[in-house]
């Protein structure tokens, strides 16, 4: 922004200088640790191994991935929970939003606000850990099932699809909440009024002004809710279990435990892409821009 | 509907309900945490068999290690405020030279660069951490065969550790102080440079000190995101592991109360940090 009609800005060849300075780290980040580290991924997942330290250009991970019914399986079985999660996240927070911005007042709406917010400041292993004491065989609803005499022993609630869709929500909404309130606060009452006086029911209300003013608003939360789920390891190995078969345990195998890196460069690929995929989706769907999105959350 | 507008009984009670039923499910879990870290049982189970502090104060003689004198625990608590305040530094410092860099300089391909500076939020965690250790691997080999160089800090370890934080927090950074600094009155700068004052004294004692809630904000959002993180961390770990790598561990193994008693340390903590960063933006509003 060298701006000639300002008299006092710097001279250009301090200016530039700055630049080169402010520009230099920013490159150096960007470059080495997200650009170039994804090309030697991608230049990863696509040899083979033929020979100690000799390697040949090849399809055969992403082969693998097809052929082998497992990890494909896991792949749509991730891809189809972390819909689901991000289904009911929506469901659970939309409500909790609304409450927020148009139902509550004043201080009770901050305060609900900010209490909404305050679990989510403690790290996920600690709300696992609770999700763990309270639905594991010996744990605490089995053992208040029992008391309340609704089952005869004790059952195991934790290594359930349903168990991890619960951990899953419960930790992905503080990014469906804060979007949605954002959205919702810019909505006008009077116009919910106008239509109530027009004779609308609540249900025309909600999708002729309210759904389509909070749009962006639940792009972004569902975006985000989807991209974090899909790449979420903690809450479904803990919760999940032997049984939990999520998609970036298969990449931690690979990579971590076999040592298998060329395949599992090509599932982290697979799995970059599907979150990709799913982004630009989302904002083609509405319409978006996404810096406008990032910035919004 | 809106408060405005006249509610039918059923629906303020099934709104009152709903909030009931909210707030249970956002807090069980961690009450739950917390009340057993003082339960006199070997394992955080239900029933309650009376209060104890053995957990946060036995020893290895009373037959119960306590978080002080678990050493592991003790330790990798040390190893994640090392990383956090590495990547909280590194973060805030690339984050106000980024936001200076995008607000306030016109270069080609500026637009591009604003993008990429966003991408580091949507690739998940697990795969930056892969990328960041292969790439990291495979120069440290070539560097071996090649020279014979024995280039540590790019095998798994607290360098790469802080390097894969840094790579997505740096991110948040940037928008936290792009975003205050975009609603600066540049005016009161131009101000002070007609009246004399040099360009660092501007810098020193009008920008910087307007920009300190967002650094300091974006500070200890750093700091929490780097403590809490597990995904990247747990692919770029080496020896020393951090809290929630060690935590993850212990619970896979069959968790003792001890990490009830480390967790309860960590709520409070938050806790601290959560209401001193709303004091303060308070005050600075």
């Amino acid at each position: 922004m060298v701006d000639a009609a300002d008299p006092l800005s710097q001279p250009a060849w301090r200016r530039r200088l700055v630049l080169t300075w402010l520009l230099a780290p920013a490159l150096l980040w960007l470059l080495l640790l997200i650009v170039l580290p994804h090309i030697d991924l991608a230049l990863l997942s696509l040899r083979r191994r033929i020979a100690p330290h000799v390697y040949q250009p090849s399809l055969l991970q992403f082969k693998t991935f097809f052929t082998e019914p497992l990890y494909w399986q896991v792949f749509v079985r991730t891809a189809v929970i972390s819909a689901l999660a991000t289904a009911l996240t929506l469901l659970v927070a939309f409500p909790a939003a609304w409450v927020i911005t148009k139902v509550a007042r004043g201080r009770a709406s901050s305060l609900l606000f900010v209490v909404c917010l305050i679990p989510f400041w403690v790290s996920e292993t600690v709300r696992a850990l609770g999700w763990l004491i309270l639905l594991r065989e010996s744990g605490v609803l089995p053992s208040l099932l029992v008391k309340l005499g609704l089952t005869p022993v004790p059952v195991e609630l934790l290594y359930h699809d349903a168990t991890i869709l619960v951990g899953l929500v419960y930790t992905s909404l503080l990014f469906m909440v804060v979007p949605l309130v954002n959205s919702l606060e810019s909505l006008d009452n009077a116009l919910i009024e106008a239509a109530y006086n027009l004779g609308a029911s609540g249900a025309s209300i909600l999708r002729h002004i309210v759904i389509p003013h909070a749009a962006p608003g639940i792009t972004a939360g569902c975006i985000i809710v989807f991209m974090l789920t899909l790449g979420n390891y903690l809450t479904p190995t803990l919760l999940g279990g032997k049984n939990s078969q999520w998609f970036t345990e298969l990449i931690y195998t690979q990579f971590i435990v076999r040592f298998n890196w060329e395949q599992g460069a090509a599932f982290g690929f697979l799995l970059l892409g599907l979150s990709t995929a799913m982004v630009a989706l989302g904002l083609r769907l509405s319409g978006q821009r996404f810096v406008d999105v990032m910035r919004r959350t | 509907m809106i408060s405005t507008l006249p509610r039918p009984v059923w629906l303020r009670t099934a709104t009152v309900l709903y909030v009931a039923a909210f707030l249970l499910f956002l807090f069980l879990p961690l009450t739950t945490v917390a009340v057993f870290a003082f339960n006199n049982a070997p394992y955080p189970a239900p029933p309650w068999r009376g209060f104890t502090l053995d957990w946060f104060l036995g020893n290895a003689s009373a037959g119960r290690v306590g978080l002080f004198h678990d050493t592991e625990l003790l330790g990798s608590i040390v190893t994640s405020l090392i990383v956090a305040c590495w990547v909280t530094v590194v973060s805030v410092i690339i984050g106000t030279a980024n936001s200076f860099l995008m607000e306030r300089f016109e270069f080609p391909g500026k637009q591009a660069l604003s993008v990429l500076m966003l991408v580091p939020l949507v690739i998940p965690g697990v795969i930056l951490g892969i990328s960041i250790l292969a790439l990291s691997s495979r120069i440290a080999e070539l560097a071996d065969t090649l020279f014979g160089w024995d280039l540590d800090f790019l095998r798994p370890g607290l360098p790469l550790v802080v390097a894969g934080q840094f790579s997505y927090i740096a991110t948040i950074t940037t928008l936290m102080i792009s975003a205050r600094l975009k609603r600066f009155d540049r005016t009161l700068e131009e101000a002070a440079l007609n009246l004399g004052a040099s360009h660092a004294a501007v810098l020193r004692t009008i920008t910087f000190p307007y920009l300190r809630p967002a650094m300091i904000g974006s500070a200890a959002i750093s700091f929490l995101m780097s403590f809490e993180n597990f995904n990247t961390t747990l692919m770029l770990v080496g020896a020393d592991a951090p809290l929630t790598v060690t935590m993850y561990g212990r619970m896979r193994e069959g968790a003792s109360p001890v990490l009830n008693a480390v967790s309860l340390f960590l709520m409070l903590a938050s806790a601290a940090l959560a209401l001193s960063l709303l004091r303060g933006g308070r005050r600075s509003a």
